[in-house]
């Protein structure tokens, strides 16, 4: 279980954040729609951790819980994120308040759109300062400047006098990471912080952003769609598809050998940049569900080339370990209650279409030495031949798969090309 | 600056032609309105009629007639109204308008002060009764004819209450100038006053609410909280703040049609002689000369409120100000 | 014909007087054999392109600051750069979708540059395009088969009559067959499906009039990563089999490498590197292309990164004078801040305007 490594994880001595079982469930038309299911991932100090995912995969909304800034009549949250052993699920809004900007602080990925375009630059980045600490207008505004400066923005004390609109995409977010870190916040969450950017201005922020946990010292939890990104900024990487984990482990491991068929396929599908050129790319077929089509079990099932029958029904599949050079042992303790490193009441807690399979097993914590590969595949990864006995049951589209499409393109479309 | 300046002056004299000739040619240039048979009265002799002809120019071309009549509404300010013999126009219009302007004004400032509070209220408290409540109450104000509401409060202020201990400090209709007795004016004015801006009340409370809500989905205000403000301040500071801008360029508009002219039931119900007023009369009696004044008034405070709307955007707008 | 090296290379480092440059250039196409349907004529060529707004306080924005190129038949050109560089509106400016401020235009060797709406609608038959929102460029309240079938109502069919209801259908048929959507999806409407359906839809709609040149302006980056690879294959797919000509305007060098035989990389609104697209993105002699190969987040991870380029894009409103790129340059030189390099070629097939081209190029 993720909740085990954190404690074992010798990059760290105390993890900044351990989120467990998190759900996040919308009403929609009388009922819950889950959003994001089951998600937990430790973020250790000066960790970097990437939250990657497609559109509707609950990466953005994960964030939005952790900082409590979803206010949506009816949303639910379940599960629990420790913050320096501090319970973030259920916390009154006053006391959220206090972390957000100051311990918890976040970027955006817009950053045109992220500041208030009314107001000045360091206007806004003296608000924040000043909300948490007493400073005078002058203190905060000197702070504002040395901030920028050390975020690279060329006449600090000039741009602090600027309004948004006024400054290129680059020096926005520039001025949002300085933003983010003016009262010096342990964690730092960046969600999508360089889509809007230009490649060549993102490799600076990226850049900033990695040098961030020397500098600062902060943790930083970075989402995004972009393989790439995840790949030269992460330590640790947390693949989700349609609001479940599919996948997490150390970025490196995770991209040499995906123990998911997801990330395999996904990082397949990423045309090449460099060495010989295919003529076609491999593709995964279909599209991601929707939330209210997402299939009972594996989620990626219907796109799966390597689905077979049990991979349909209800329980979506469990984290298990993967990768060849895992040290955990599997142990079948189906008794949470036994693991004191999480509240019991918090794991059990369900989400509201309950299918818990995460707290059907767990593993021993003793052995773990580094942090570990864990997918929610059963199979083998790309490239070796299915088990014995397992044949591809690929259901005819559109028979007994949901997907998000009332009509999904024949497999053969995307992975085959259409015929000629 | 400079030339910002002179092309916004064009553009009003341009407007100010425009409106001026469009209305003299619907009273003047129809034909079957003969003004010379209006000025004369019914029946009258060929030979009277040849002498008010003369006497207004009507014999001469259209475009002298709208010259001389220019010339004597805006440089020699001699403009007589045909009806009332010898009234002059211009200084009749400086008579009523501190009466219309007193009136709006007062009226602003109470729509103003209570649809912000209405509609933040309401933003803030969106979707509890509070919120139901205030908005209702802002449909209601709508949906209350000016005339209407004008003349109950008349009937209950002016006869049925007015010896009641709540109403007896009502003073009859009519308009007490500032100069003269500033009480007397607060009291003649309080009432007209509310009856005016609770329509506006209605409108600019749902508006701003709708822009409130619609704002508290934006980027910023997110970012905003996410920054650890309180939620008075990310509505206030960065939400009201931020709808001012749609706030304000709805008031310039309504402030101007207002002062023009527009407040005419408000000032006909409570007899308060301002430009609505004369305007309704000059229409009544289709005296030309008067229309014409007053339109122009009108069309100047329109151009003028649009551009210190303009000028506004430039404060509470910084991307506009780059923008030029 | 076979994607790669197939296209004969063809540049144009300075905007050509007459005709006979085609021939020209045409010697230094490299063999390949099933080029040689590709006639020596290209099907697209422009010259000294430019398109100027004007903005407020007689400041002027050249989006597209003096452009030459040619496509030939078959082949794809990747027109790559960042915002502001004028790619997308080059990409409009090539179907006249936005007139151009000067220089010409030629499709099928005739001048279009200057053909009003009703003289250029037979060409339009001819040149279309795709654009980067499947969602806005389709009408939300009308079926997919009536949006389709629009082109094929108000263009007259091969033999110059109004096409008949039964052919119309048959085309649809054919056209939802071609980007693999079932026949139902021509009676529902554009929200019922996903991005990629949409983009499939929007590119059925695009070929519905059988145009040889199809210009798309960023037609995969607002998909899921997982669905871009289907609509990258579809273009591939459909070129391979119908002969397409295709401009693919991306930010993405990636999708772009994939695509393109030749890749002609913009800033500042003008092409500062032209060449075959494994040549230019992997022995760039520009160093902005450089800097942008390098800047690609690569998904290997511990993969060894030059350093970023610094500073931001400069306004297109404001661009530097000399070369366009030497404030963010690392090799400026004095030259550079003075004169404007023009593009030259460095090896056949390969144009670069840089003073000081990378020799490792």
């Amino acid at each position: 279980m993720p909740a085990d490594t954190p404690r074992s994880n010798p990059t760290s001595s105390a993890p900044l954040l351990v989120v467990q079982d998190l759900c996040v469930s919308f009403p929609s038309r009388g009922r819950m729609i889950p959003i994001v299911e089951h998600v937990s991932f430790t973020l250790g100090e000066r960790d970097i951790l990437g939250l990657v995912g497609e559109s509707g995969s609950g990466k953005s909304v994960t964030a939005m819980a952790l900082m409590g800034l979803i206010d949506s009549p009816g949303v639910q949250i379940t599960g629990s994120a420790l913050f320096r052993g501090q319970e973030l699920v259920g916390l009154p809004q006053k006391q959220l308040r206090r972390l957000r900007g100051r311990e918890i602080a976040m970027i955006f990925q817009d950053p045109m759109t992220a500041f208030t375009p009314v107001y000045t630059i360091g206007w806004q980045i003296d608000e924040q300062i000043r909300a948490h600490e007493r400073l005078s207008r002058k203190q905060a505004r000197a702070r504002t400047v040395s901030l920028l400066a050390e975020m690279g923005v060329p006449d600090p004390a000039r741009t602090a006098d600027r309004y948004p609109h006024q400054l290129s995409g680059g020096l926005r977010q520039r001025a949002m990471i300085a933003m983010a870190l003016s009262c010096n916040p342990s964690l730092l969450i960046a969600d999508e912080p360089t889509t809007a950017l230009d490649v060549t201005v993102q490799a600076q922020i990226l850049e900033l952003i990695r040098s961030l946990r020397s500098t600062y010292g902060s943790s930083v939890l970075l989402i995004t769609h972009d393989m790439g990104v995840v790949a030269e900024t992460c330590d640790t990487t947390l693949v989700l598809y349609s609001g479940r984990v599919a996948e997490t482990g150390p970025t490196e491991a995770l991209f040499a050998h995906p123990g998911h068929p997801y990330t395999a396929a996904l990082l397949a599908s990423i045309p090449p940049l460099d060495g010989p050129r295919p003529h076609r790319l491999p593709a995964i077929a279909g599209a991601p569900p929707a939330p209210l089509e997402r299939p009972a079990g594996c989620a990626f099932a219907p796109r799966c080339t390597y689905v077979h029958a049990s991979c349909l029904p209800a329980p979506p599949p469990p984290l298990v370990p993967t990768g060849s050079d895992t040290m955990i042992v599997q142990r079948t303790v189906t008794d949470t209650s036994s693991l004191e490193s999480v509240d019991p009441t918090d794991q059990t807690r369900p989400c509201t279409t309950t299918h818990n399979t995460l707290t059907e097993q767990s593993f021993s914590e003793t052995t773990i030495s580094r942090p570990t590969q864990l997918s929610a595949c059963v199979l083998p990864a790309e490239g070796t031949p299915l088990p014995p006995g397992l044949k591809n049951t690929v259901p005819a589209p559109g028979e007994a798969v949901t997907t998000t499409q009332i009509l999904s393109p024949p497999t053969s479309s995307a992975s085959g090309g259409p015929q000629l | 600056m400079m030339m910002a300046l002179l092309r916004r002056l064009g553009q009003t004299v341009f407007v100010l032609f425009g409106i001026s000739a469009l209305v003299f040619l619907v009273f003047f240039a129809t034909p079957g309105a003969d003004p010379t048979a209006r000025i004369a009265g019914r029946n009258a002799s060929p030979q009277t009629m040849e002498k008010v002809r003369q006497e207004y120019g009507f014999n001469r071309p259209l475009p002298v007639q709208y010259a001389t009549m220019m010339k004597k509404l805006f440089i020699t300010q001699d403009l007589a109204s045909y009806v009332d013999r010898g009234e002059l126009v211009v200084p009749e219009i400086a008579r009523a308008a501190p009466v219309t302007v007193s009136l709006v004004c007062g009226a602003a400032i109470i729509w103003v002060v209570l649809s912000i509070t209405m509609g933040t209220v309401a933003a803030a408290m969106k979707g509890t009764w509070i919120d139901r409540g205030l908005m209702m109450l802002g449909l209601v104000g709508i949906s209350m004819p000016v005339f209407w509401l004008g003349q109950v409060t008349n009937l209950i202020t002016q006869s049925r209450y007015h010896d009641t201990w709540l109403f007896s400090w009502v003073p009859g209709l009519g308009y007490v100038p500032l100069t003269e007795n500033p009480w007397g004016w607060f009291k003649a004015l309080v009432i007209p006053w509310v009856v005016l801006a609770i329509m506006f009340i209605g409108i600019y409370s749902r508006v701003l609410r709708a822009d409130l809500v619609a704002l508290s989905g934006e980027d910023f205000m997110r970012t905003a909280r996410a920054k650890g403000l309180s939620p008075t301040r990310v509505l206030l500071r960065h939400g009201l703040r931020t709808s001012m801008i749609t706030f304000v360029s709805l008031f310039g508009l309504d402030f101007a049609q207002l002062v023009g002219g527009g407040a005419l039931l408000t000032e006909v119900v409570f007899g308060l002689p301002g430009v609505g007023r004369l305007t309704y009369q000059a229409l009544t009696n289709l005296d030309l000369p008067l229309i014409m004044a007053t339109v122009m008034y009108s069309a100047v405070f329109v151009v003028l409120a649009n551009a210190v709307v303009d000028i506004l955007y430039l404060f509470l707008d910084p991307r506009v100000r780059d923008a030029r | 014909m076979t994607r790669p090296s197939s296209a004969p290379e063809q540049h144009m480092p300075t905007p050509p007087a007459t005709a006979p440059q085609a021939s020209a250039s045409a010697s230094a196409s490299a063999s390949a054999s099933a080029s040689a349907s590709a006639s020596a004529r290209p099907l697209l060529e422009v010259r000294d392109v430019r398109k100027i707004y004007h903005l407020p306080r007689g400041q002027t924005l050249k989006a597209v600051d003096g452009i030459s190129l040619s496509v030939m038949p078959g082949e794809v050109l990747g027109l790559v750069g960042e915002s502001g560089c004028g790619k997308s509106t080059l990409g409009r400016c090539l179907l006249r979708l936005t007139d151009v401020s000067s220089g010409q235009i030629l499709f099928e060797g005739q001048e279009i540059t200057h053909l009003n709406e009703r003289t250029m609608r037979p060409l339009r038959q001819r040149m279309q395009m795709v654009f980067q929102d499947s969602y806005a460029s389709l009408n939300p309240r009308r079926r997919i088969g009536d949006l389709i079938a629009e082109p094929l109502r108000v263009h007259p069919g091969p033999d110059g009559r109004k096409r008949s209801r039964a052919s119309i259908m048959a085309r649809l048929h054919e056209l939802m067959d071609l980007v693999s959507l079932p026949a139902t999806a021509l009676d529902r409407y554009a929200h019922e499906f996903s991005g990629g359906q949409r983009q499939r839809i929007n590119i059925a709609r695009a070929l519905a009039l059988s145009p040889r040149l199809v210009v798309a302006d960023e037609p995969v980056s607002a998909l899921d990563v997982s669905v871009q690879a289907q609509i990258v294959n579809l273009f591939a797919d459909l070129q391979d089999r119908l002969g397409l000509t295709y401009v693919f305007v991306a930010h993405d060098l990636a999708v772009v490498r994939q695509i393109s035989t030749r890749v002609a990389v913009m800033y500042l609104g003008a092409v500062v590197e032209l060449g075959e697209t494994d040549a230019v993105l992997h022995h760039p002699a520009h160093p902005y292309s450089a800097a942008l190969t390098a800047a690609v987040p690569r998904t290997v991870v511990g993969a060894v990164r030059a350093a970023p380029l610094g500073g931001d894009i400069p306004s297109p409103v404001a661009r530097p004078a000399g070369c366009r790129f030497h404030t963010r340059c690392p090799f400026v030189q004095n030259r550079c801040r003075m004169e404007e390099p023009a593009l030259h070629t460095v090896r056949p097939g390969h144009s670069v305007a840089c003073h000081f081209p990378l020799s490792g190029g």
